[in-house]
């Protein structure tokens, strides 16, 4: 009885052997995520900017991030900004708000054109969230004032009566440190985001003078406002096709 | 007693203890968040205490400190059982459940400070990954030895779903954890963009295929026929949905990024397979749920077959609804929507803790070598939790598709008929429903807690006065 096979033979060996399972299963497990994650980093279909060169900023020489206007195209984040993202991120902004415009008519209305891949490549980690509690974030930049933004951080429903999100009051008071705003410019750049030395220095310590005596809200605020307004889109272009 | 068991029986008393401390904790954070959503008053104006820091706090605490804990007692359980033998290594059990548990405690600390990755279901910070890592390979190794000096011939049916896990968990962990330190406490993933998210997604949605499907499934293959005392009903069929499900899980993240700037063929290639999924995941609730064919009657009486059996007809529904939500028409509605977050919890509510709630009832029993202290309160705990899960489902359903059409609704003039805020207003009523239906469900977590120590307490006043106990 103990040894009959039941299924096949294969199957049976598989079975009989905890490391030739191990085995199996390793090479099985691994299919599906190399299918769909590998050609991700090697296809230039991924990344609209392969097309469209144009919506990248391209820096004439000695430029530096202060030069660049909003549409001017896709640049790194200032110190201030990445100070901001870096609280955004703390502060759990994500799990409530999407940065991420899908291709409908309603969405295009209520938030703006559909999100390229190409403005989120120096997002690390990316921010397009999965649920909007509240509404998607990813072209609220010059929509609202700076100031309107401060009132809302720090006290939601004094603006939008129906809103569910959290007061930020410690944001005003929380002063930036300009030490750990340096590391965390030199990590992007590690990860090959393209500071140049002429935007904080060769070991970026002019991004701490750049957030001298700033609060987080002002960080907050920074980010908040330059999101969605890096590209000029223009009509009648498919961006994705 | 313990020195004359046969098995290592202590480590798996621990992990079970804790996963039910952990069940209650974690269930109550859920409560609490789901109750800011309702007044947001909740959030104190004090950081630690605010939706964003304690939403990461819940998943965790749930995901990795309940589900971890009960996935860790159970494999260690049932592998000695069905092997024959005792652990590899007792020693290694001891060492995974110490670090397990620091690494909670951690957590339980490091997310409200807000120090987190910013990756759904993997925020803990670098250095806690890399102890979750140590713990994992720890926890992996030791169960593969143990099988491999095992006294069968064959590997047992639950066994190869918690071998399954422990290699792909290993694989998702791993890489998507990958980031640079920008300090002790803050790093980035070295991924970004559209790179990025897939590779979260990956993660994220195999956390869910993995950890709390097929892990759970190996918890099910076990409990199931035990408590039902009746073999599995088809072996064949068990071969064959456990390498589908092996095979096919792995595919599934990109649709959560449907109609982004995620490539079209990849969403579409994941939302494929995802219906395809239906045939695997149901073969495994079929194959579930026949072990009672003939003896049905048993769930009059058995109330934990009855947790196991529920269990089984909510994995059945989650995973009927999953492909559904993945298909494009569906999703371009759900996406977004507290849909998703219905649907999470029909999983989790109905089927990863249902069965595992089974599993400990059945363990605790056994390793405590007693009877309940109350079955009643079993039971009360079985119809708490049914009618807990049902009261949440129902409301995120409602909201999530609500939300979906109002956002997409236009007037007989061409315009959007409602504002964002108008949306979140006609939440409320759900997101108060939602937190009643959670707080039913933990109320029934805390049954089981209180019910399970006056088990053990009554467990050891009987050895206490001398009646021989039997391992």
């Amino acid at each position: 009885m103990s040894n009959e096979i039941h299924s096949t033979k294969l199957q049976d060996k598989v079975e009989s052997n905890v490391f030739v399972m191990f085995v199996m299963l390793a090479v099985l497990l691994s299919v599906g995520g190399l299918v769909e994650i590998v050609p991700l980093f090697y296809l230039k279909g991924t990344m609209e900017h392969n097309k469209h060169p144009e919506i990248v900023w391209q820096r004439k020489a000695g430029e530096t991030l202060a030069d660049w206007k909003p549409g001017d195209g896709i640049r790194p984040y200032t110190a201030l900004e990445l100070a901001g993202r870096d609280i955004y991120i703390r502060e759990g902004c994500y799990l409530c708000h999407s940065q991420m415009i899908r291709p409908f008519r309603d969405e295009k209305e209520r938030y703006g054109h559909y999100s390229l891949a190409s403005e989120s490549m120096y997002d690390h980690p990316f921010q397009w969230g999965s649920k909007r509690t509240g509404p998607d974030l990813a072209r609220v930049g010059g929509k609202y004032s700076d100031e309107w933004h401060r009132q809302h951080l720090i006290a939601p429903r004094s603006l939008v009566p129906e809103s569910v999100m959290p007061n930020y009051p410690w944001l005003a008071t929380n002063m930036l440190d300009g030490e750990s705003v340096v590391s965390m410019v030199k990590a992007m750049a590690t990860l090959g985001v393209p500071y140049t030395e002429d935007d904080y220095g060769a070991d970026f310590s002019r991004a701490a003078d750049e957030v001298k005596g700033k609060t987080e809200l002002d960080a907050v605020v920074a980010y908040l406002q330059v999101l969605g307004t890096m590209v000029t889109f223009e009509e009648g272009v498919d961006y994705r096709e | 007693m313990e020195t004359t068991e046969k098995y290592h029986f202590d480590v798996v008393r621990w992990f079970t203890i804790m996963a039910v401390v952990y069940l209650v904790v974690g269930t109550l954070v859920g409560v609490l968040i789901a109750s800011q959503l309702a007044w947001p008053v909740l959030n104190f104006d004090i950081a630690e205490l605010t939706f964003g820091r304690l939403r990461p706090l819940h998943t965790n605490a749930v995901i990795f400190a309940f589900g971890g804990c009960a996935l860790m007692a159970t494999a260690f359980y049932t592998v000695q059982r069905t092997c024959g033998v005792p652990l590899w290594s007792n020693k290694l059990a001891w060492f995974t459940f110490f670090l397990w548990n620091f690494i909670i405690v951690a957590a339980v600390i490091t997310l409200p400070l807000g120090l987190t990755q910013g990756k759904e279901y993997a925020e803990l910070e670098w250095p806690l990954d890399i102890l979750i890592a140590v713990a994992w390979l720890a926890y992996s190794f030791n169960f593969v030895m143990t099988i491999a000096k095992r006294k069968t011939s064959h590997i047992y049916v639950s066994n190869w779903f918690f071998l399954g896990m422990m290699v792909m968990i290993t694989y998702l962990h791993v890489v998507n954890s990958l980031a640079i330190p920008v300090s002790w406490f803050n790093s980035y993933s070295i991924f970004s963009g559209v790179q990025d998210a897939m590779i979260q997604w990956w993660w994220g949605h195999n956390a869910v295929g993995y950890y709390l499907t097929a892990g759970f499934l190996g918890i099910m293959y076990y409990f199931v026929p035990k408590q039902a005392n009746r073999p599995v009903f088809s072996y064949r069929l068990s071969v064959i949905h456990f390498w589908a499900l092996m095979f096919g899980y792995v595919w599934l993240g990109a649709h959560h990024l449907q109609y982004t700037a995620l490539p079209d063929w990849t969403g579409s290639l994941g939302a494929a397979v995802s219906l395809a999924m239906i045939i695997p995941s149901w073969g495994g609730a079929v194959n579930g749920m026949m072990t009672l064919s003939g003896a049905w009657d048993k769930l009059r009486t058995d109330y934990v077959l009855r947790f196991l059996i529920m269990s089984l007809a909510f994995y059945a529904m989650s995973t009927f609804e999953g492909p559904v939500m993945s298909s494009k028409t569906v999703n371009a509605l759900s996406h977004y929507t507290d849909w998703t977050i219905g649907h999470v919890h029909s999983g989790a509510l109905g089927w990863v803790v249902m069965v595992a709630a089974g599993a400990i009832y059945h363990m605790v029993m056994k390793l405590w070598n007693t009877e309940m202290y109350s079955a009643k309160l079993v039971n009360l705990h079985f119809w708490l939790a049914t009618i807990g899960a049902v009261i949440y489902i129902v409301a995120m359903w409602v909201s999530g598709i609500m939300q979906g059409l109002m956002w997409r609704d236009y007037d007989a003039f061409g315009t959007l008929s409602y504002t964002f805020a108008e949306s979140v207003a006609a939440m409320h009523p759900y997101y108060v429903m939602r937190a009643v239906g959670g707080a039913i469900y933990w109320l029934g977590g805390a049954v089981m807690l209180y019910n399970i120590i006056m088990t053990i307490r009554m467990a050891s006043a009987t050895r206490a006065v001398g009646a021989p106990a039997k391992a």
